[in-house]
């Protein structure tokens, strides 16, 4: 317990020093990680720590960070990927597995170990490269979504590479593993498999001793099995969850179904990450979306975070020591090799501009996988012991150096392109951006007005009741509780023009316009009020749009009894309207001398006002005599013969000097 | 035969105006007019086109009730001309459901009628400044009917005007029910007042 409280609390110390300031200074956050983690290697050898160990539990962040990118993608999106997915994945991943072969058999490497290297090294970061590029907002760019289907492949290439692997043993580390494992010292303990939770891990493999027909059936029944869960059964297992009403139940079961999908892929030796990923896409559609989202990342988040640190003090700088300028020397020559690939693939695919060095700079490192898969060849016994760990560190510095290339792609490259005169259209952003906070009686008429006219809005209710009922008559919801920062973040707060707050609760309703108006000034927020102090309340924290949830149906209904006595109908349309300028007047009037933490009765000054503002309506009323000219009929009023002769003297006088 | 009739009131002070209160009272009993008080019916100036063009298919004579404001009609009139007049209804192509009705203003102005000579106040007469609603008829193929007005109609109820205005109202409407309103004779006074009725409607 001791140990892990001290664990947790370097790791926290490290990344909540170390990633503001590398964020202060532009580095970005993965560079602040990496740089974390260095700093506190030499600690966490004294403390005799297993990097590794932690390593492969935090490489679970990158199914939770595949997952969510899943439910960003909708399935129609993913099948539109299909070309970039294989042609340009595939290329990258085939063309640098031969190129970094070629480069390690003139090395003098043995042909095996070449191809082990090469597939080693082909893989890219996805963990550093998403997490940059959502950090950056480059996600949807051309550049982006070229290398988000490169590092798509590569995951689905980890799984018949995982296959291949085994067949490359070398017989003579075969025979010392052997005498070695007789000792109970294997080269396994290098393994990544004996820590558990490694996201590539093999020995949970329950279908290897299968036919191999059998295997295919199970994995394409595993393929189902989430396909078919994630669009059947997530609707009613949130309903059954929200009867608890408990918040934390929503975050266990998200957990838990990501977990869940990782264990199933797992079992069935398909990669975790790619399960995720297939779950994400499928629930892409669900009104439960942002929700699942706003659970999932923080834990994505720390995950990350924790593996880049891992990374950072996984770096064995004796070795580095020793071999600096060999070893410095091949990962600049790798990272120039795939860059050289990459390059000439954004050629043949037509990315352009900015684009293409984005594509060229970002994925020319090794990534995460290259661990995983390092482990599992030393285990394997394909690649020796010796050159997995020079290996090992081309990998960590590769990663290292990529926020550095990203920092050069940010000063350097992208101003230029920028600046040039055949600069690429900005994309139109689709119209929309309207947030509306809960769908009862009040949000359902604003979002019935704004699908109407066109508009797309996104939904959040938290009423498993109101989500069956809404679908029924086909509203796009999303359920969840609007007044959690991190759903609203979710439902693309950052990117939103309009926020119409229309849940009950008073509180939440000041809480959530409080948060949003502090942190996103950019939104128009459009709040509803329960009543009149309330509206003083929703001033005080920002909001300009305030809208009383009875003062409307008041005046109509003050209207038709005007009608009903037998008023004319327009003239009881200027009456209510009056009344309703008389009405936010007096407001106003009284906004300004309201206390927000002192009561009414006890706010003299308040009262002072408000007992004026009476007087001097009841001075007009008896003045009484409301011409057709008093303050509610202005209107035309015919010119009097005093106003008459001073124009007709005017004319006159005009027409004798002319 | 008769002619089909519509009466459109329109003035935003009802109340505060004694012509038109008994003008309206009036024309009322008058049999076989349709009677739609524009102000009552669309006090949020929805208009609802539709029932508006149908009114206008189904009536012969289209007969503004009004006061002048700013030398035109009160803003709901204009709203109703820019919706009820559509392309392809009113005018333009297949606009010619209107083909052949007559429009005709009943206008009360609050200056007399000296002002509106070349030397009064106003310098134009009064048929100048309806140019535009003479236009507005001309473009959809309809007689532009000389206006019955009141004059000084601020200065009427003192004077005594008012009842016999009111009264005359009501022989104009019947006439114009009755196909009995000569029309050419109208057209060259330009503006019809009460004392003019005796010559233009006939028995």
């Amino acid at each position: 317990m001791g140990d892990f409280l001290l664990l947790s609390f370097i790791f926290l110390c490290a990344g909540v020093i170390a990633v503001p300031i590398a964020s202060r200074l532009g580095l970005g956050s993965v560079l602040g990680y990496l740089i974390a983690g260095i700093a506190i290697s030499p600690l966490l050898a004294a403390l005799n720590v297993d990097v590794i160990a932690i390593q492969h539990f935090a490489e679970f962040g990158v199914v939770m960070m595949l997952f969510l990118v899943g439910l960003e993608l909708e399935p129609k999106l993913l099948w539109g990927m299909r070309n970039r997915l294989l042609g340009l994945g595939g290329l990258q991943v085939g063309l640098t597995i031969a190129a970094v072969m070629g480069v390690a058999m003139i090395l003098g490497q043995p042909w095996t170990v070449a191809l082990a290297i090469g597939f080693v090294l082909a893989l890219s970061s996805t963990a550093i490269v998403l997490q940059t590029l959502n950090e950056k907002g480059l996600m949807k760019s051309d550049g982006g979504q070229s290398s988000f289907s490169v590092l798509l492949f590569q995951d689905i290439a980890v799984i018949p590479i995982l296959a291949i692997l085994p067949l490359l043993v070398l017989p003579e580390l075969a025979d010392a593993a052997h005498g070695a494992a007789a000792d109970g010292h294997g080269a396994a303990d290098h393994g990544a498999d004996d820590h558990g939770g490694d996201s590539h891990g093999t020995n949970l493999n329950m279908i290897a001793s299968l036919p191999a027909w059998a295997q295919v059936l199970a994995t394409l029944g595993a393929i189902a099995a989430v396909v078919l869960i994630g669009s059947l059964a997530t609707r009613p297992l949130f309903r059954f969850i929200a009867w608890a009403r408990l918040r934390e139940l929503f975050t266990a079961a998200a957990l838990l179904g990501v977990i869940g999908i990782a264990l199933l892929m797992t079992l069935v030796g398909l990669s975790p990450a790619l399960g995720a990923f297939l779950a994400g896409v499928v629930l892409a559609n669900s009104e439960y979306r942002h929700e699942l989202e706003s659970d999932i990342d923080p834990f994505r988040g720390l995950l990350l975070g924790l593996f880049f640190i891992t990374v950072g003090a996984s770096v064995d700088f004796e070795l580095l020591g020793a071999n600096l300028a060999p070893i410095l020397g091949l990962t600049l020559g790798l990272m120039a090799l795939k860059a050289l690939i990459l390059f000439a693939l954004a050629f043949v695919f037509r990315i352009r501009g900015a684009d293409r060095w984005l594509f060229t700079l970002g994925l020319a490192q090794a990534g995460e996988f290259g661990f995983v898969l390092l482990s599992f060849t030393t285990q394997n016994n394909v690649i020796p012991q010796a050159v997995a760990d020079q290996l090992l560190l081309i990998v960590a510095l590769s990663m290292l150096l990529t926020p550095l290339l990203f920092i050069l792609f940010d000063r350097v490259i992208a101003p230029r392109f920028s600046a040039g005169q055949d600069r690429e259209p900005d994309e139109i952003t689709p119209e929309g951006g309207i947030i509306i906070a809960g769908h009862g009686r009040f949000g359902g008429i604003v979002n019935r007005m704004m699908r109407g006219a066109g508009h797309d809005t996104t939904v959040l209710d938290f009423s498993s009741e109101q989500l069956e009922l809404l679908r029924a008559f086909d509203v796009k919801v999303f359920f969840g509780d609007a007044t959690r920062p991190d759903l609203i973040h979710a439902a693309g707060i950052e990117d939103a023009r309009i926020l119409v707050i229309c849940i009950d609760d008073k509180a939440q309703i000041t809480e959530l316009a409080r948060h949003v108006c502090k942190h996103h000034p950019h939104v128009h927020v459009i709040a509803r009020a329960v009543d009149r102090q309330h509206v003083y309340e929703l001033y005080a924290v920002g909001v300009r749009d305030i809208i009383r949830e009875t003062f409307d149906s008041g005046v109509r209904a003050g209207r038709c009894a005007f009608e009903a006595l037998g008023v004319h109908p327009f003239e009881a349309e200027r009456l209510a309207r009056q009344f309703a300028q008389d009405d936010r007047y007096a407001m106003r009037e009284l906004a300004s001398v309201y206390k927000a933490d002192v009561p009414i009765q006890d706010n003299p000054e308040y009262v002072e006002k408000a007992k004026a503002i009476r007087e001097e309506r009841e001075a007009e009323l008896k003045r009484g005599g409301r011409g057709f000219n008093s303050r509610s009929d202005r209107g035309w009023a015919p010119p009097t013969l005093k106003d008459v002769e001073v124009v007709t003297e005017a004319d006159e006088e005009e027409r004798h000097e002319g | 035969m008769l002619a089909k009739l519509i009466v459109y009131y329109a003035h935003p002070g009802q109340r505060f105006s004694r012509a038109n209160e008994a003008m309206v009272a009036a024309c009322r009993p008058v049999e076989g007019v349709t009677f739609v008080d524009l102000y009552a019916e669309y006090p949020r100036f929805n208009i609802d086109i539709e029932r508006e063009q149908q009114r206008l298919i189904d009536h012969d004579v289209i007969l503004f009730q009004c006061p002048l404001f700013w030398y035109s009609t009160p803003a709901l009139v204009k709203e109703w001309i820019d919706l009820t007049l559509e392309h392809g209804f009113a005018y333009g192509a297949g606009g010619d459901r209107l083909d052949g009705k007559v429009m005709m203003f009943a206008l009360t102005a609050a200056g007399p009628a000296e002002a509106y000579t070349p030397n009064g106040y106003q310098h134009y007469p009064l048929r100048t400044f309806l140019t535009p609603l003479e236009r507005t008829a001309g473009l959809c193929q309809m007689r532009f009917a000389a206006p019955y007005a009141l004059y000084g109609s601020l200065l009427a109820a003192d004077d005594g005007r008012i009842p016999p205005h009111a009264e005359g109202y009501r022989r104009l409407l019947t006439a114009l029910r009755d196909d009995a309103y000569d029309f050419e004779r109208a057209d060259s006074l330009g503006i019809v007042e009460v004392g003019h009725l005796d010559s233009l409607i006939g028995d």
